[in-house]
């Protein structure tokens, strides 16, 4: 039934060597371009037939494996090349393969001219090739593969500017980190297996079989451990806290990758790893927990960040790790289905937002060049006023603004009002729910508060890039355009598969589509919970209506002190800043996060690897051997006088030894 | 066909033969002939791997007397199984690409170098192949010499100083381990052994402590092959001062005798020393893979770097070898095929701006990659194999090896030398950065050129074995499981007797850590065929 679904990976491998092999030959930018955007429109066609056919089917029965070749065996571990095609793949084919598919296109206009244009297509192949290994990998293993490759392809892609040395910087810190990660998640794979193994004799590390036994699995203890590893990983891949700081560095890629890598799909791969391992996770209250409060802090806290940067990708990179958090905050609250809804709607308004400021940063780029300036083309202090001279862009950015700041009608409304109702009314958390919904309402605010700053910075009031720039800034060119506007639809649009049930209710019975779609794959943890939990208390509608209102009334407020203070009292922020010199100084530097590892971690590291070179070494290890050497050179020294072959000194001994032997005799 | 492997190991010393009667002056010929020499090697030991039948048993046997003296009885006895297979085939494999990369780096004494490189070949597939335990102490010392004559006449700055450590260490090692064969052998007779077969001796029932003092000593020796922690400190300065094949071969082969003597000899023979040295022996190798790491980090010679980090994967090697199971075990021997292919690449790739820029100095490079573009490409791939990037060779072996190790009684250890993928990730990625990235400002650099025709030649069939290993390995592991099964069975009942005896009478204190774990440890797995 699915057998063609290895197609899917496929096409953008076939891209990738196409490209990578053969591009530099090539030259032509069309070319290049037209094979990488049509091998990922390949995926994306195979996938909508995929999920079509999967929809045909009942619910029970959309679930498939379609097994390529054996990988490794050894002993009782096995592992396959295989794919695993479910209501949860399928949702996560059509984000990478369609918002990757846009960006793809966007790249060819947005990379035009740029030295090495088919290595970046190249890699932009290979990364939707890893990233479509990871959702459909049908074994930890083989996910583990897509998830070590998109690592790869962001570090590559960082990196693409490999002559600056801060791209280079952020490529490693990128890779480093999402490897302390990866440790995480391996060791959590291993206990995972080794424990179903020794206790039970299953020894597996598919996604099927694991969820059939996970009856097995006793709640909380090892199960605990197992997912906290698990979610490290998910941490070092989705820019959580702890290990959040490479993704505000990685912007020093191009920014289509900025859209596809570190918004739209990659960072969400730690989302996707816990929903596809929702039955392990339900099982540990105290995991559950600690993702919630990691999402609800990362949310805020990134948000907090979001407010004082004037790089325009570096808000946007902020946001991102904050509404990672949101989806970390629905994960944490057992709330899967929410979690992957707005991984979704974000994928639409992010990736928009991320394009449409590269379309800006573009033409900026270009009116700079033109008048020989070095101004930053990404910082909104020189911009301002875009609104008429790029009136597309402009509109598109302002409807996925809208739709990231929970306007109620767009789709991050319906997200992220499900993930703040199910934070505040799981039965997981009991009093800290309260807690958790205050979070995610306050960094609502800020969303909307530092989303809208960015828009009045960039598009409205005066424009103050020189005069001399400021006409040869232009709208960009179709191939550009056209993703932002399909991307903005989606931003509009794409809520509605998935209205929360008290809305749905009130329009007369309107059913969460996207819910009910995903409900086979969560159904484990769903039994789970009718057996275990007790249920969260009950909450009357009026109450869930009325925290609604306060959320989208946060919100609200944050657009108007935006407005106040970016368009009417522009010299406020001035004044705020120079009121409180301390705090916005820890702001604006992040909350000096990075200082602080490097303090930590980083230099001691050295030192102590410099010491162990120079100390231990060199010192200790060599010391004892020349040290032997030097022993044994020594005595040589004295009694290399015995063979010295010389006549008289043999003379001389002899006449000695036999002075004593006589001696000895005589004296005895 | 029956006499494969004896034609396989002594083709390169009829090379040294037809070398001897080429005048010196003619480099391109002597280059030339040593070049097919190792290319017909390669070739004919290819029917080897063909002929090669998937079971436990030892193949292409030949089996002769040799030495009858006094009480000692030695015979030529030559066969190979799945273990030993790989190993011969990565000789044959590497030789070539090592003559290769000599061809205008050594310019002095062509012929003499030709010899002590064809020589070493008969050396270290002499040791792959022998079943007699005589027969392989003959050849580990023959590998010595060429070796010690490759660094200290070709070698750098430092070159006498280099060869020396590197002579005293092994062969400080070797003396112990020859007093413990001759010891062994007496205990054979006693038990009506009459030869120095290996299969004979692994039917020899010796008590513990027997068992202990004969382990240290064979252990001794091949740690410093290895080698382990702290007995590696001759590695990083034999590497910096041979010349680039030296260092290719030394890498990619000789280190292997060290992981290779222990799976052939050390543990079957000795099996119960062997598991009550298990957590002293992984704790060592821990302390390598994470010390190694940590120094290569701060090295500011990139060929001392790569010497560090194989320190460092062979640290990986003997955690999965000391795991005693199935898992541990294959993801040690695949571990040494990918170290063999991906370190000796990267040393390659040194030797290729070495021979540029007769500098290895990390600062005196960077933004290469604009210079180079192919070069920074293979650069790449190797790096990430060497990192163990899934996809590439490096990471089937270093998965199976952490698995194995994490199924066994070894767990905690494990854990530990996970977190060397972190830090492997951290040297060479730096590296990579600080020669390959960043602005192309050293005016030096700005006139190199990119890899010739040649070196891509060497590069390519081992960045094509990268990815064949990394993407289908199950060939490989397929050829080597009967072999690793039997091992297993060798050593694993042993494993579980020593664990039920409640203290060893004979051994020497201080490794604390057996007690703990050993308990609910996960014995059974190994032995246990897939379920599904």
């Amino acid at each position: 039934m699915f057998d063609n679904v290895w197609l899917i990976p496929l096409f953008p491998f076939i891209g990738f060597l196409i490209n990578g092999l053969l591009g530099k030959k090539i030259k032509n930018e069309t070319v290049i371009g037209g094979i990488g955007a049509v091998t990922v429109l390949g995926s994306f066609i195979v996938s909508c037939m995929t999920i079509l056919k999967l929809l045909s089917l009942p619910g029970e029965e959309r679930l498939a494996e379609v097994k390529v070749f054996t990988w490794i065996t050894s002993g009782n571990f096995n592992a396959d090349i295989a794919f695993l095609i479910d209501p949860l793949s399928c949702i996560m084919l059509m984000v990478v393969t369609g918002v990757g598919f846009l960006i793809h296109v966007y790249s060819i206009g947005y990379m035009h001219g740029e030295e090495g244009f088919y290595r970046f297509f190249a890699y932009l192949n290979l990364f939707t090739f890893s990233m479509l290994l990871l959702v459909m990998g049908n074994n930890l293993l083989l996910m583990f593969v897509g998830w070590e490759g998109v690592g790869l392809c962001s570090y590559l892609l960082i990196g693409y500017y490999f002559h600056k040395k801060s791209a280079g910087d952020a490529g490693k810190k990128a890779f480093v980190m999402n490897r302390v990660g990866d440790f995480g998640f391996l060791l959590g794979a291993f206990t995972l297996y080794w424990f179903m193994g020794q206790n039970h004799n299953v020894w597996t590390i598919q996604f099927t079989e694991m969820a059939k036994s996970s009856h097995l699995l006793p709640t909380g203890g090892i199960v605990t451990i197992i997912t906290l590893c698990f979610f490290v990983g998910a941490t070092g891949k989705s820019a959580q806290i702890p290990l959040y700081t490479w993704l505000p560095d990685a912007m020093e890629g191009p920014t289509p990758v900025s859209a596809l890598i570190h918004a739209a799909t990659m960072v969400t791969a730690g989302v996707y790893m816990i929903a596809r391992m929702n039955y392990l996770f339900i099982r540990s209250p105290e995991t559950l927990m600690v993702v919630a409060v990691i999402g609800a802090c990362t949310a805020l806290f990134a948000a907090t960040i979001g407010t004082a940067q004037n790089d325009i990708k570096r808000v946007l990179a902020y946001s991102t790790v904050s509404q990672l958090g949101y989806m970390f905050l629905a994960m944490g609250a057992g709330a899967f289905a929410a979690g992957i809804f707005h991984l979704m709607t974000h994928a639409f308004f992010k990736a928009c937002l991320f394009l449409g400021s590269g379309a800006v940063i573009h033409s900026m780029h270009h009116a700079l060049h033109h008048v020989h300036s070095h101004d930053d083309a990404q910082d909104m202090r020189n911009m301002g006023g875009l609104k008429s001279k790029m009136p597309l862009t402009f509109l598109t950015f302002l409807l996925a603004t809208i739709a990231i700041a929970g306007i109620p009608g767009f789709s991050g409304f319906f997200s992220k009002d499900e993930i703040l109702w199910q934070a505040f009314s799981n039965p997981h958390h009991g009093g800290l729910n309260l807690l958790l919904w205050g979070f995610g309402a306050v960094a609502a605010g800020l969303t909307a508060f530092y989303m809208f700053r960015l828009v009045f910075m960039t598009f409205y009031g005066e424009c103050r890039i020189t005069p001399k720039a400021k006409d040869h800034l232009h709208e960009s060119p179709m191939v550009i355009v056209f993703p932002l506007i399909v991307l903005a639809a989606l931003s509009v649009v794409g809520g509605y598969i998935g209205i929360p049930k008290v809305i749905g209710d009130t329009l007369g019975g309107i059913p969460n589509y996207f819910e009910h779609y995903l409900e086979p794959v969560f159904k484990y943890s769903h039994e789970y919970m009718a057996q275990h939990a007790a249920h969260g208390g009950h909450h009357s509608v009026a109450l869930e209506w009325g925290l609604m209102g306060l959320s989208v009334l946060i919100a609200l407020a944050g657009i108007t002190v935006a407005f106040t203070m970016y368009v009417k009292n522009t010299e406020l922020p001035a004044r705020f800043t120079a009121a409180f010199p301390a705090l916005h100084r820890a702001v604006f530097n992040k909350w000096f996060i990075d200082e602080l590892y490097d303090f930590v971690f980083v230099n001691p590291c050295k030192a102590f690897g410099r010491f162990l070179w120079k100390g231990f070494d060199v010192v200790v290890v060599d010391g004892i051997v020349n040290g032997v050497a030097k022993v044994v050179m020594g005595f040589s020294g004295v009694f290399r006088y015995m063979q010295s072959g010389l006549i008289h000194n043999y003379a001389w001994t002899m006449a000695f030894g036999v002075v004593v032997i006589l001696g000895y005799y005589v004296f005895k | 066909m029956s006499n494969l492997l004896s034609l396989t190991t002594f083709l390169p010393i009829l090379g040294v033969l037809l070398l001897l009667f080429i005048p010196k002056d003619s480099k391109a010929v002597l280059r030339g002939v040593a070049f097919v020499v190792t290319v017909v090697t390669f070739l004919v030991s290819l029917p080897i791997l063909t002929g090669f039948r998937t079971n436990a048993e030892f193949q292409f046997v030949e089996n002769v007397p040799w030495i009858a003296a006094g009480p000692f009885f030695m015979r030529y006895n030559i066969g190979i199984d799945g273990i030993s297979l790989w190993l011969v085939i990565l000789t044959t494999f590497i030789m070539p690409l090592a003559v290769l990369s000599t061809w205008t780096a050594v310019e002095e004494k062509v012929k003499e170098y030709m010899i002590c490189l064809l020589l070493l070949e008969t050396g270290m597939l002499g040791a792959f192949i022998s079943l007699d335990l005589f027969l392989f102490y003959i050849f580990w010392e023959v590998m010595l010499i060429p070796m010690y004559f490759i660094i200290g006449i070709w070698g750098g700055k430092n070159k006498i100083y280099a060869a020396v450590k590197f002579f005293i260490f092994t062969m400080v090692g070797s003396l112990l381990m020859l007093v413990a064969l001759i010891f062994l052998y007496f205990k054979g007779i006693n038990a009506g052994i009459t030869d120095f077969s290996l299969l004979h001796f692994f039917d020899l029932k010796l008590d513990l402590a027997t068992q202990t003092w004969l382990f240290l000593a064979f252990a001794l020796a091949f740690a410093i092959k290895v080698p382990m922690f702290p007995l590696h400190t001759w590695l990083p300065d034999a590497h910096t001062e041979a010349p680039t094949a030296g260092s290719v071969i030394l890498a990619a082969i000789l280190l292997k005798m060290g992981t290779y003597g222990y799976v052939r000899f050390a543990m079957p023979l000795f099996p119960e020393a062997a598991y009550k040295f298990a957590p002293l022996i992984a704790t060592l190798a821990v302390i390598g893979i994470i010390y190694a790491a940590l120094v290569a980090m701060v090295q500011e010679d990139v060929k001392k770097l790569v010497a560090y980090s194989s320190v460092a994967h062979l640290g990986f090697v003997m955690l999965g070898v000391f795991a005693f199971n199935e898992q541990g075990i294959t993801g040690g021997l695949l571990q040494m095929l990918n170290h063999g292919v991906s370190t000796g690449a990267l040393f390659l790739i040194v030797g290729f701006i070495y021979e540029r820029r007769h500098t290895r100095l990390i600062t005196d490079f960077g933004g290469l990659s604009k210079q180079m573009p192919v070069f920074a490409t293979i650069f790449m791939i190797v790096t990430l194999s060497s990192i163990g990037l899934p996809g590439t060779n490096g990471f089937v072996g270093e998965f199976l090896v952490l698995l194995g190790g994490f199924e066994s009684e070894l767990r905690w250890w494990t854990v530990v030398a996970a977190s060397g993928v972190i830090l492997s990730a951290v040297y060479m990625l730096w590296m990579f950065q600080r020669v390959m990235f960043g602005e192309l400002d050293n005016p030096k650099n700005q006139k190199l050129t990119d890899l010739n025709a040649r070196e891509i030649a060497i590069m390519v069939p081992l960045i094509a074995l990268i990815f064949i290993m990394g993407v289908y390995p199950n060939p490989f592991i397929e050829k080597m499981d009967p072999a690793v099964k039997k091992l297993v069975s060798q050593v694993r009942p042993a494993a579980m007797t020593a664990r039920q005896m409640p203290s060893a009478p004979a051994l020497p204190a201080g490794h604390p850590m057996v007690a703990p774990t050993a308990e609910h440890g996960s014995a059974a797995p190994a032995a246990v065929v897939n379920p599904h």
